[in-house]
C-alpha cells in the first residue's frame, strides 16, 4: 500500500520521469513561493479528482469517460481558484492564467485514466498524494535552482531570504524562459546519467 | 491594438512555447519529424482559431448576462472539448485526406494547455470578438512556428553524436532554450517601434 505512495516521490516521478505537466513546471518556477503554491494547487485537485473518479468509475459509461473526468477535475480546480483568490491574493495574481491551466495538467487527467478508474478509494488516494508530492518536489527544486541563480534569493512564505555573493550579480538568464529551459534540459540529462549509470 | 500589433504579439513577442510555454508537450513530444510537426501545428492553429472565438460568444452571451462567471474554467474547457470532438467530425466527413494526416493529434488538442490558454488571456484582455479569432489564430501560427522550426533541429540532430546522457528529451529542452533566447529579443519595443 505505501508503495503506491513513494512510487510518485522518485520511481515514476511526473516532471522527470514520465515527463508530463511541464507547461506549469517551466512557467511557474520562477520563485519558491509560486512553485509552493502551484504544487498545492494540484495536489489538492489530484487528491479530490482521484478520490472522486475511483467512487464514481462504475457509474461512469466508458465512451464519455474523459469528458466526465474533465468535469469532476474543473470543479475542484473552480475551487482552489476561488480559495486562492479570496486568501492568497498575490500568490493567484503571481500564477495568473496558469491556475485555471490545471484542469488541462496531464497528470491530473493522466493519473485518473490510469489508476483511479481502475482502483479503490484509499490506493488512489495515496497514488494522487504521492504524485502531488512528486511533482511539487521537481517543480520547487527547479524553482529553487532558478531563483538562487537568477536572481539571488529564496522567497519563502512569510520571508525572503538573500542569498550572499551571487545576489550582487544574479545569471539575469535564468529567470527569464530561456533559462527554464535550460535548467530544465540539464536536470533531465542529470536524470538520464544517473539512470545510465544503473 | 490593431490586428497587426495583436498577430506580432502572439507569434513573436508572447510566443505560446517559447516565452508563455503552454504546449510544451506536444512540442516535445510530435517534434521529432517534419510532417507531423506541420500536422500538429496546423491543427493547434485550427482549434484555437475557432475556440477563442467561440469562448468569446460563450462568455459575453452566457456567462456574463447570468452572472456566471465564475463557471469560465469548466464551462471554456468542456466546450473545447466538445469543440475539438466536433472539428474531427467535419474533418473526417469533408476531406479524408486531411484526416488521415491531422487525426492522430486532434484528441491530443484537448488537453493542450494553448487552446485553453488563448481562449483565458484573449477574455482577460477584454478583447473583442474579431480581436479575439485574430489572438487565437496568432496565438496557432506561434506555436506552428516554433514547432517546425524545432523539428527541423531535431532531425539534423538526429545525425549528430551527442553525449549519451542528452540524447532525447534534454537535448531537445536546450535547443528550445536557444530559440528562446533568440526569441528574447522581440520585445515590447520592437512593436512600438514598428507601429508606435
Amino acid at each position: 500500500m505505501i508503495k503506491e505512495f513513494t512510487k510518485g516521490l522518485f520511481k515514476e516521478n511526473p516532471i522527470f520521469v514520465i515527463a508530463l505537466g511541464l507547461c506549469p513546471t517551466l512557467a511557474t518556477s520562477t520563485m519558491v513561493i509560486n512553485a509552493l503554491g502551484m504544487g498545492a494547487g494540484v495536489i489538492f485537485v489530484l487528491v479530490c479528482s482521484n478520490i472522486f473518479i475511483s467512487l464514481l468509475k462504475n457509474f461512469i459509461p466508458d465512451n464519455v469517460r474523459i469528458p466526465a473526468y474533465i468535469v469532476v477535475i474543473a470543479s475542484f480546480v473552480t475551487i482552489v481558484q476561488m480559495v486562492m483568490e479570496a486568501y492568497a491574493p498575490a500568490l493567484y495574481a503571481a500564477l495568473g492564467v496558469f491556475v485555471p491551466l490545471i484542469v488541462v495538467n496531464c497528470i491530473i487527467l493522466g493519473r485518473a485514466e490510469a489508476f483511479a478508474n481502475k482502483n479503490k478509494v484509499l490506493p488512489s488516494i495515496l497514488d494522487g498524494l504521492g504524485m502531488g508530492v512528486g511533482f511539487t518536489l521537481a517543480l520547487t527544486l527547479i524553482a529553487l535552482i532558478r531563483e538562487v541563480l537568477g536572481s539571488g534569493t529564496i522567497t519563502l512564505p512569510g520571508c525572503v531570504i538573500t542569498v550572499p555573493v551571487i545576489s550582487i550579480a544574479p545569471m539575469r538568464v535564468i529567470a527569464f524562459p530561456a533559462g527554464a529551459l535550460l535548467v530544465l534540459g540539464l536536470l533531465k540529462a542529470f536524470f538520464q546519467y544517473k539512470e545510465g549509470r544503473k | 491594438m490593431t490586428f497587426i500589433g495583436i498577430i506580432i504579439t502572439y507569434v513573436f513577442i508572447n510566443n505560446f512555447i517559447l516565452n508563455q510555454f503552454m504546449g510544451m508537450c506536444p512540442f516535445i513530444g510530435v517534434s521529432k519529424d517534419y510532417e507531423s510537426a506541420i500536422g500538429m501545428g496546423f491543427a493547434v492553429t485550427f482549434v484555437t482559431s475557432v475556440a477563442s472565438l467561440t469562448t468569446w460568444c460563450i462568455q459575453h452571451f452566457l456567462l456574463v448576462p447570468f452572472g456566471l462567471t465564475y463557471l469560465q474554467t469548466i464551462t471554456f474547457i468542456l466546450v473545447i472539448a466538445a469543440l475539438v470532438q466536433f472539428v474531427e467530425m467535419v474533418v473526417r466527413k469533408v476531406s479524408p485526406s486531411l484526416y488521415k494526416s491531422l487525426g492522430i493529434f486532434l484528441p491530443l488538442i484537448t488537453t493542450n494547455c494553448a487552446v485553453l490558454g488563448i481562449a483565458i488571456i484573449a477574455v482577460g484582455k477584454n478583447y473583442n470578438a474579431i480581436e479575439s479569432f485574430v489572438a487565437g489564430f496568432a496565438a496557432g501560427l506561434g506555436f506552428l512556428l516554433a514547432i517546425v522550426l524545432m523539428s527541423c533541429i531535431r532531425e539534423k540532430l538526429a545525425d549528430t553524436d551527442i553525449p549519451k546522457p542528452f540524447k532525447g528529451v534534454p537535448i531537445a529542452f536546450i535547443t528550445a532554450s536557444l530559440m528562446a533566447l533568440a526569441f528574447m529579443a522581440f520585445d515590447a519595443a520592437l512593436l512600438n517601434n514598428l507601429i508606435g
